[in-house]
């Protein structure tokens, strides 16, 4: 079926290497996958040599929007798909602000990167036209943040455009740098930020203005509202919008699921003092949103400082909080001062790592230290529990390498642990550090096998709260029921919507919202879709050398009990063979 | 003519999130999606966490869009503002240099002006009371 909008099936491919670009038309594409993850896939099996080096000329970029971006409330997520620095694999990255949009504005439903150029550049893509710009000057700039002024400065379409771009991490090759959006977006997990920096590829700058046309102008509108309605009022995002994802920490921390100093236990005595509800007391300035989203989910604090040795020098400065910075950086590293927490997340910010891997990352060397593992000769400084002070120093040093030992910690903390011991608590999961549940087996079950090793993938962390005081299932079925929402998230992930809106945009409103834009899709086909997009990229993920057979929990997940209790290794052992016999019929 | 005096009024910018809503609103007036046909727009007061402000046709009593209009497609509205007669605009975008809250948006489809006509359909897409027609 055709798409009423042609331009979203406009694909730019860009190649950086000799300063080019074409556009294609992949009506093919976005009219069999509706976009995002789906087109994603298939463009990267087309561009990418599986066996490339990640941090090499030969690795590509997809970014890709869907039919519902700019159409559809919510819509509001633009996916990265790439080979990951950190795991060696299928990397995908998804991230909010203004970025989806721009894409569609600027007249393309995806892009392509390729190649590597010789000196700092950036793209700025407006209006169908693309840019070649010299960035040499912004290269190593100490602050993220003062990249996204300077261009705000110099580009087109002010409040219609997104600008994307790396910080220093990225470019010294830290494999899980970000590339951070507008200032509080990110694309966090996986390493995209290193990509671009092997790539000298300093920012994105995307805009435009457009009409969109729709097969159906009256249905249009009925399906709009009611998208609309459901994304404000519906029960399933109102914490989103009140004290936003940060309202977890106390439920997390009652439950015991909240991972505390390296997951060596999953109760923080601090819990209070950086719960949501605090935040929002003591620091919270501004709430805003997603472009094209009502519903507001980022949570803005403010601190304010006493320049030293100046009387009456205020600095103001903002900062976004979500739950995962907070685990990350606050309970797994066991500090409870609000001030440590805001300014680690800053700092990982405006060096542009990724906070979830940069937590976790510090959380082990912590451990090690500890233990004897590490010393100061490694570390240079001394790293302790709580003291926030110290792992601001730490996160420069991992992007700063001046020894062997943060060299390798800049490649993961899996790598790290490889070479100085401590495997058995280095949290991570196929390469990638562990999100901030430990809500019981389906969580890490569902990290071990989700395409991205994400907690996004499949939501084990919810199956977990919802057998809470019930009986658990069978490994069989728990595997079973990880692999079939995997599979319907493929759709959202497709359409790219925000996934705090997936109670609203079921499979009946999706099917629904589709129609009025030409497109008639059952919701039996809009399951198949995601079966079949879910099996595209496992095979592309298995051609990239991802071995099921290979799967390892670190231990310290069946020491520290979960709200589930302790998780039985033999339950983790027959629920892996179970996703390895899914996984070989699959494929 | 109690109809026609009514008007769109900003309430309280600093409640507004910038979710787009009401830009995405107004351009769906015209059937399609996208922003096209936008008559008002949000933007952020240099860097997000500052806040916003909402830029739209203030509905003036003596507007310097007309003054400039040199075919007389803008028309004075009762109660304020202006009308487009869009068989009139020959597309010369004067409008859009004149008006000083930069509130003239302009029609990439068409290249001709995009002008507020205060019927409120934004309102309510409003989640959090920015703005009300009066
Ligand atoms: S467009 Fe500008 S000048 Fe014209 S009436 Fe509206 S606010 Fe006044
Ligand atoms: S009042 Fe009508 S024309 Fe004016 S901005 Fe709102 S929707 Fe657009
Ligand atoms: S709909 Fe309301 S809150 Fe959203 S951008 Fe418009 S004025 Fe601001």
């Amino acid at each position: 079926m055709p798409l009423a909008d042609e331009q979203l099936a406009r694909v730019l491919y860009v190649d950086l290497t000799n300063r080019r670009y074409r556009v294609r038309r992949r009506e093919d594409l976005f009219s069999k996958y509706l976009g995002g993850t789906g087109v994603a896939v298939q463009i990267l099996k087309e561009e990418l040599d599986p066996k490339a080096d990640p941090l090499s000329p030969e690795n590509v970029v997809v970014m890709a929007i869907g039919v519902f971006t700019a159409v559809y409330p919510a819509a509001s997520k633009l996916v990265a798909m790439f080979k990951s620095p950190l795991t060696g694999n299928l990397g995908e990255s998804h991230a909010g602000g203004r970025a989806a949009l721009s894409l569609r504005m600027s007249g393309f439903g995806a892009l392509v990167i390729r190649g590597a150029s010789d000196t700092p550049i950036y793209l700025s893509v407006h209006d169908g036209r693309v840019e070649f710009k010299d960035a040499s000057a912004l290269w190593g700039v100490r602050s993220s943040l003062t990249i996204g002024k300077v261009l705000r400065e110099r580009e087109p379409w002010p409040g219609l455009r997104s600008i994307m771009r790396i910080g220093r991490a990225g470019e010294r090759l830290v494999r899980y740098a970000s590339v951070i959006l507008e200032t509080y977006r990110h694309f966090g997990r996986l390493g995209l930020g290193a990509v671009w920096g092997s790539k000298r590829l300093k920012a994105l700058v995307l805009g435009g203005k457009r009409a969109i046309p729709v097969a159906d102008v009256r249905g249009y509108r009925e399906a709009y509202k009611q998208a609309f309605e459901g994304c404000l009022r519906s029960p399933a995002t109102r914490k989103y919008h009140e004290l936003g994802t940060a309202e977890n920490v106390i439920p997390l921390n009652e439950i015991g699921g909240l991972p505390t100093r390296n997951l060596r236990s999953a109760r923080f005595e601090g819990a209070e003092l950086i719960s949501g509800e605090r935040f929002a007391q003591e620091s919270l300035a501004r709430r805003i949103a997603c472009a094209h989203c009502p519903i507001a989910c980022i949570h803005i604090a403010s601190i304010r400082e006493l320049y030293p040795g100046e009387r009456y020098f205020y600095v103001t400065r903002h900062i976004s909080y979500d739950y995962e910075p907070i685990y990350a950086l606050g309970s797994m590293l066991g500090v409870s001062e609000l001030e440590g927490v805001l300014k680690l997340i800053e700092q990982v910010d405006i060096l542009g790592l990724d906070a979830i891997s940069s937590g976790v990352a510090l959380a082990w060397v912590t451990e090690a230290f500890e233990r004897g593992e590490l010393s100061e000769r490694e570390t240079l400084v001394k790293p302790e529990w709580g003291d926030w002070r110290t792992y601001l120093r730490i996160l420069e040093l991992i992007v700063e390498q001046p020894n062997d030992f943060y060299k390798l910690l800049a490649q993961g903390t899996e790598k790290a642990a490889e070479r100085y011991g401590g495997s058995d608590y280095a949290l991570t999961f196929g390469g990638n550090e562990m999100p901030g549940y430990h809500t019981g087996p389906a969580s890490h079950i569902g990290y071990l096998i989700g395409l991205r090793h994400s907690h996004l993938d499949n939501a084990g962390y919810s199956l977990d709260q919802k057998y809470l005081g019930r009986a658990y299932p069978d490994p069989e079925a728990l595997v079973d029921e990880l692999v079939e929402e995997e599979c319907w998230r493929q759709v959202l992930t497709s359409l790219v919507l925000c996934l705090f809106v997936r109670g609203v945009y079921k499979p009946e409103m999706i099917s629904r919202a589709l129609r009025p834009l030409g497109i008639e899709m059952s919701e039996e086909e809009l399951r198949d879709l995601g079966r079949e997009i879910y099996r595209e990229k496992l095979r592309l993920k298995m051609e990239m050398g991802f071995d099921p057979s290979e799967l390892r929990l670190p231990r310290r997940v069946l020491e520290t009990p979960s709200p589930h209790g302790r998780i039985e290794e033999d339950y983790v052992r027959r629920a892996l063979d179970r996703y390895r016999s899914l996984a070989n019929s699959l494929t | 003519m109690a109809l026609t005096r009514r008007r769109l009024e900003v309430i309280d910018p600093d409640l507004c999130v910038g979710c787009m809503s009401c830009m995405f609103a107004c351009s769906r007036r015209f059937g399609d999606s996208g922003l096209n046909y936008s008559a008002i727009r949000i933007r952020s007061v240099g860097g997000v966490e500052r806040g916003f402000t909402v830029v739209v046709c203030r509905a003036c009593d003596a507007p310097s869009c007309v003054k400039v209009c040199p075919t007389s497609a803008l028309k004075l509205r009762g109660g304020g503002g202006v009308t487009l007669d869009s068989r009139l605009c020959i597309g010369c975008g004067y409008c859009v240099q004149a008006c000083p809250f930069g509130a003239v948006f302009w029609d990439e489809v068409e290249g001709k002006p995009i002008i507020c006509t205060h019927c409120g359909y934004c309102v309510d897409f409003c989640p959090y009371g920015v703005i009300k027609v009066m």
